[in-house]
């Protein structure tokens, strides 16, 4: 604790926590995924209902799920906290500031792509955790639900545009964990924009692909 | 050519600032953008009028003094200079050129142009030093340094301190000045032995002193009249781990 | 009165040492009791206040800069020099020392010089303990270069940019000592003036130039660090803020102003440009290791360099010297210049320059290696002239660069005011009629750290201070004086700008008392300068406030004091009926077009003293003795 209260104080301990939180959020993405390509089998869902029964119900996983939350929070109230400080750091802004010259939007939208991934995140956990959580009964299959909610075109958008929200804070937020870890060698940056691709392209078109999916075959 | 510009005028740190346009004319291309002020102040000093304030010295891009967000960009348009080194041949007489001061909570405005940025001093200040007095040190090729280490302590230590990539950073951190001399430091045997307690100290410095953190933009290297790259800043954060771990 | 140099008796390799030896100490526990005003925070100021507070002192550093790193001493460009023979090529002290007196053309104290070239080595390995990051062989050791003036490779850099790198390591010292509260540090503060109290110097007034107010510092001893006076020329290598003041203000106080004509002008500067330009900009003289300075043998020549064959080309520092070639000292190399430019080779538009060509170079080593070794100064140059000098050959012209005049002071760096002491360019005292290239950065930080610090303690220990305080009438009297000065020039309110009368007043300069000056010429610019001047208090404007910050009050001031000493400098130049380095009088040169010295008549400093407003100021004579280093004629055939 001691350690992370160091951290924690200073501008540059609370972007470690960003990353390092953000890293593990994104390995959340990948479990998350795999198990959604479940959706692709053609049974009628019963591979996804089983896997959304063990999800619901192994010890381990209900574990993990309290540590992701925390490292959600962790990852949100931090991010919340630098935003104000950053923001609080130019009282006056610029009459005409030409950022585009000097920098990638996606870099300086991080709290506005997060924020909206936050709000769809919401969003999302309403319709599938909660449901599945806490009205089980009501809907005894996970397949179905999804299904039901893929129906929706207004929310099929939503949730692709969220996504893709989600990509472009990716794309900055990646890369950057690993300046941040101060692994910026020329060597390795070759492997990190590779696994970078992985994480803002990849795994948001896998997880685009189900709506598209449920739209095309309802 | 002949400009229009518009120029931030403030009478003081305490005084509410605007706006106020200029117009420059009969300026050669191959004037610096310090002299088309010059002559501006020229016509303003010769009516009477308080001349636009602004801060300047060697012009020759050393001295890190001047520095002005000038249509949007921190030391205008060109790259890897600093404002006394960009030349009127970069501006078009169409379009009005904006002349605004570095902008920060941590960069007071004192007058006009003018910023006050003695936090930088206080960040160096906090241990951006070898500690040795005068007189008994070893003989300078008592420590060998390899060329290549030599020359990157040299990229980092080229930082001139304007303050170009705080006024740059939509964050207004000064994450790359910090990082110049710590990196600078962290390279060369002879700043070892401090290594942890001057990145602590110059980190909390940088916050107590209002600049915001990094947020990796990458814009200060973008604006950086030195073109000092933010690997010196991934060397701070990891340098700054270190520190905190032990 | 007469001239104390206080040089010390003995062989002179052991002068310093034993001069040391018989310095006053100051108990560690008393030097806290005192209190040691640093003006200026260049390589001699900050190097004096970071070593002085190490030692214990109370110091007050102020300067007019918003910071102690802005000082112009960050510009110096090529390096410095230390005889540590690192390069196995015949190097020592006694040969620094040789070609700096050589290099100064026999208008230097011997006694100094070879200290100065003794404490240069320290000075090398204080700056590398200090983190700076000097150039490096491959195996780790330390990079040396050639440089004007010297057959040997001594000098030690930092890529462009030595003088920033060494500044920087200073300023960090200082950075550390202002940490530690032992320095109290006041940005933005420019002193007008000395106070003095019965005699000795007791602190300073200064303008604090956000607010404009006046503030007073008191101390017991006051160093003036404040660089040279090459603004008098308005077009000048200098940084626009570089001014006479504080050392102008301490000379109507009392103190002697020492060879105030010698002024050094450089020969590897852009050409001016326009009307318009506000300075002037240097590249550094180790252009010259490789690049070939040449104009074309016939006068006229227009063609594109590019067009104009080997043989009709006109290597003449070549030519002419054969030994050093391109290498030749600044003051000969620059005069050459004139010299071809007068005589119609000159190149370019203005016909004010002449080519330094790497074309051989590059052939030789690559592009790269040259671009390794000066890409900077070929960006800077690209930046400035739109123009690739990897292609054509850069053009250059002299400029006005360093002053080797300054405040006299003796043996230990203080001036004729007891209590006032005087380092780096401020002062008059290592460098003679002409300086060496990478001699100044050597000569700031030797005062700096490992002079000054001995030397005040000496006036210390054996002064006694009678308690004074800011109410002290000489304060007040200081006080009322400066608030008066800037009155009467807001009041003129008159129709022309500080700036027009500054560029008149460098045309003049320039002309008359530039890089060759005659009798006729001299005597007209003593007619002409106090014209300007009564004109300038007549139809001056300055607008604004002084309340205030106020850049048109800053530089009203100043540009007063240059029209005053402009005045002394030409005084100072035709009164020296001979030609020594920099001072070129064109009555007295030897048939082949070198600089003619009489030592017989002028092996002397003169030293001016002020003898009230209006009164011509008394000149007084150190005489110049040498012992170990014969003059001669120099040559560098």
């Amino acid at each position: 604790m001691g350690l992370f209260a160091t951290l924690y104080h200073s501008s540059v301990g609370k972007k470690f926590v960003m990353g390092l939180t953000g890293l593990f959020l994104c390995s959340f993405l990948v479990v998350h995924l795999s198990g959604n390509f479940l959706l692709f089998k053609h049974d009628g869902g019963a591979a996804f209902d089983a896997y959304g029964m063990f999800m619901s119900t192994n010890l381990f996983i209900r574990t993990m799920e309290i540590v992701l939350f925390a490292g959600f929070i962790l990852h949100l109230v931090t991010g919340t906290i630098t935003w104000l400080t950053n923001r609080g750091a130019r009282p006056e802004k610029y009459v005409r500031n030409d950022v585009s010259e000097n920098s990638t939007w996606m870099s300086r939208t991080m709290f506005l792509t997060g924020s909206i991934v936050f709000i769809f995140l919401v969003v999302h956990l309403r319709t599938f955790w909660v449901a599945s959580r806490f009205y089980a009964a009501e809907n005894p299959s996970m397949y179905q639900l999804v299904r039901a909610a893929f129906s929706d075109p207004v929310y099929c958008a939503f949730y692709i545009v969220a996504i893709a929200l989600l990509a472009f804070h990716l794309r900055h937020g990646f890369q950057s964990a690993f300046q941040t870890f101060g692994i910026k060698k020329q060597k390795y940056a070759p492997l990190i924009h590779l696994a970078g691709m992985v994480f803002w392209l990849l795994i948001p078109l896998g997880f685009i692909s189900m709506p598209v999916y449920f739209l095309i075959n309802p | 050519m002949n400009f229009t510009l518009k120029v931030w005028r403030q009478t003081s740190s305490a005084a509410q600032g605007k706006m106020v346009e200029y117009t420059a004319s009969n300026i050669s291309p191959d004037m610096s953008f310090l002299e088309m002020i010059d002559l501006v102040n020229l016509d303003l000093a010769r009516n009477g009028h308080d001349t636009i304030a602004f801060d300047h010295d060697c012009r020759e891009g050393i001295c890190g003094t001047c520095g002005m967000y000038i249509n949007g960009r921190a030391h205008g348009p060109a790259r890897g200079v600093a404002t006394c080194q960009l030349y009127m041949r970069s501006f078009k007489e169409s379009e009005p050129i904006t002349i605004e001061p570095w902008r920060a909570k941590a960069f007071p405005v004192i007058k006009d142009l003018v910023v006050d940025r003695s936090g930088l001093d206080r960040i160096i200040q906090a241990g951006g030093y070898v500690t040795v007095d005068t007189g008994g040190v070893p003989d300078g090729n008592v420590i060998p340094i390899p060329k290549v280490v030599a020359d990157e302590a040299f990229d980092a230590a080229a930082c001139i301190g304007c303050g170009a990539c705080v006024a740059a950073c939509k964050n207004s951190s000064a994450m790359l000045f910090l990082s110049a001399k710590v990196s600078q430091l962290a390279l060369l045997p002879q700043g070892k032995p401090e290594r942890e307690a001057r990145v602590l100290g110059m980190v909390a410095q940088m916050d107590a002193e209002g600049f915001g953190g990094c947020s990796n933009t990458l814009a200060c290297e973008a604006e950086c009249p030195k073109e000092i790259s933010v690997t010196h800043i991934a060397r701070l954060n990891r340098e700054f781990l270190a520190a905190s771990v032990k | 009165m007469t001239l104390q140099s206080k040089i010390p008796a003995g062989p002179v390799q052991e002068k310093w040492d034993n001069h040391r030896f018989g310095l006053k100490l100051v108990n560690p526990a008393n030097k806290r009791k005192y209190h040691v005003i640093v003006v200026g925070t260049g390589l001699a100021g900050a190097s004096a206040a970071a070593s002085l507070a190490e030692l214990g002192y109370n110091v007050t550093s102020i300067c007019y800069h918003e910071s102690p790193r802005r000082a112009h001493s960050i510009a110096a460009q090529g390096g410095i020099n230390a005889p540590k023979n690192y390069k196995n090529d015949g190097d020592s002290i006694w040969r620094l020392f040789y070609d700096t007196v050589k290099g100064g053309d026999y208008r230097a104290r011997e006694a100094n010089v070879y200290r100065l070239a003794q404490v240069s080595g320290s000075i090398i390995d204080q700056c590398v303990a200090q983190g700076v990051p000097f150039a490096r062989e491959y195996g780790g050791l330390l990079d040396n270069r050639s440089f004007g003036g010297a057959q040997v490779s001594r000098t030690f850099y930092a890529r462009g940019q030595t003088g920033q790198q060494l500044l920087l390591g200073a300023y960090q010292a200082l950075s550390k000592e202002i940490d530690g509260k032992k320095v109290k540090f006041y940005p933005r503060r420019e002193m007008v003036d000395l106070v003095l109290v019965d005699g000795h110097a007791r602190g300073i007034v200064a303008r604090n130039l956000i607010t404009g107010a006046l503030e007073t510092y008191v101390a017991d001893a006051v160093i003036l660090a404040t660089g040279g006076y090459g603004n008098v020329f308005y077009l000048s290598t200098n940084a626009k803020q570089c001014n006479a003041t504080a050392i102008w203000r301490a000379y109507k106080r009392g103190a002697f102003f020492g060879n105030p004509c010698f002024t050094q002008i450089h020969p590897t500067c852009i050409p001016v440009s326009s009307e318009h330009q506000s300075k002037l900009t240097l590249m550094s003289e180790s252009l010259r290791n490789d690049g070939r300075i040449w104009v074309p043998k016939k006068a006229g020549d227009k063609r594109n360099p590019r067009e104009i064959p080997e043989d009709e080309r006109d290597y003449y520092l070549e030519r002419l010297y054969p030994s050093f070639g391109n290498l030749v000292p600044r003051d000969v190399a620059s005069r050459r210049a004139k010299e071809m430019c007068d005589k119609g080779h000159g190149v370019g538009s203005t016909g004010l320059a002449v080519y330094l060509d790497f074309s051989d170079t590059i052939k030789r080593n690559g592009k790269e290696w040259v671009k390794q070794q000066y890409g900077n100064l070929f960006d800077m140059y690209h930046e400035i002239t739109a123009e690739n000098a990897y292609e054509v050959p850069m053009r250059i012209y002299p400029a006005v660069h360093y002053t080797m005049g300054g405040l006299w002071v003796d043996y230990n760096l203080m001036s004729t005011i007891p209590g006032t002491y005087v380092l780096g360019e401020a002062n008059f005292s290592d460098h003679g009629a002409n300086r060496l290239g990478a001699s100044a950065l050597m000569q700031g930080l030797a005062d700096g750290y490992f002079i000054i610090p001995y030397t005040v303690g000496d006036y210390l220990a054996t002064t006694s201070f009678p308690p004074v305080t800011p109410d002290h009438p000489a304060f007040k009297e200081a006080l009322a004086g400066a608030a008066d000065l800037t009155k009467r020039l807001l009041a003129v309110n008159g129709k022309q700008t500080v700036d027009e009368f500054h560029k008149r007043l460098g045309k003049i300069m320039w002309e008359f008392c530039g890089m060759g000056r005659t009798a006729a010429g001299l005597t007209k610019a003593l007619t002409l300068i106090p014209e300007l001047r009564s004109e300038f208090w007549k139809d001056v404007r300055v607008p604004g406030s002084a309340e205030d910050f106020n850049a048109e009050v800053e530089k009203a001031g100043r540009v007063a004091d240059f029209m005053e000493l402009a005045e002394l400098m030409v005084r100072d130049a035709l009164q020296r009926e001979e030609s020594c380095g920099g001072h070129f009088r064109e009555e007295y040169q030897t048939p082949e077009g070198e600089a003619k010295r009489n030592d017989e008549k002028f092996s002397y400093v003169s030293a001016w003293e002020f003898k009230g407003q209006g009164a011509p100021p008394e000149l007084h004579k150190e005489p110049l003795a040498f012992e170990d280093v014969k003059p001669s004629q120099r040559s560098y055939k």
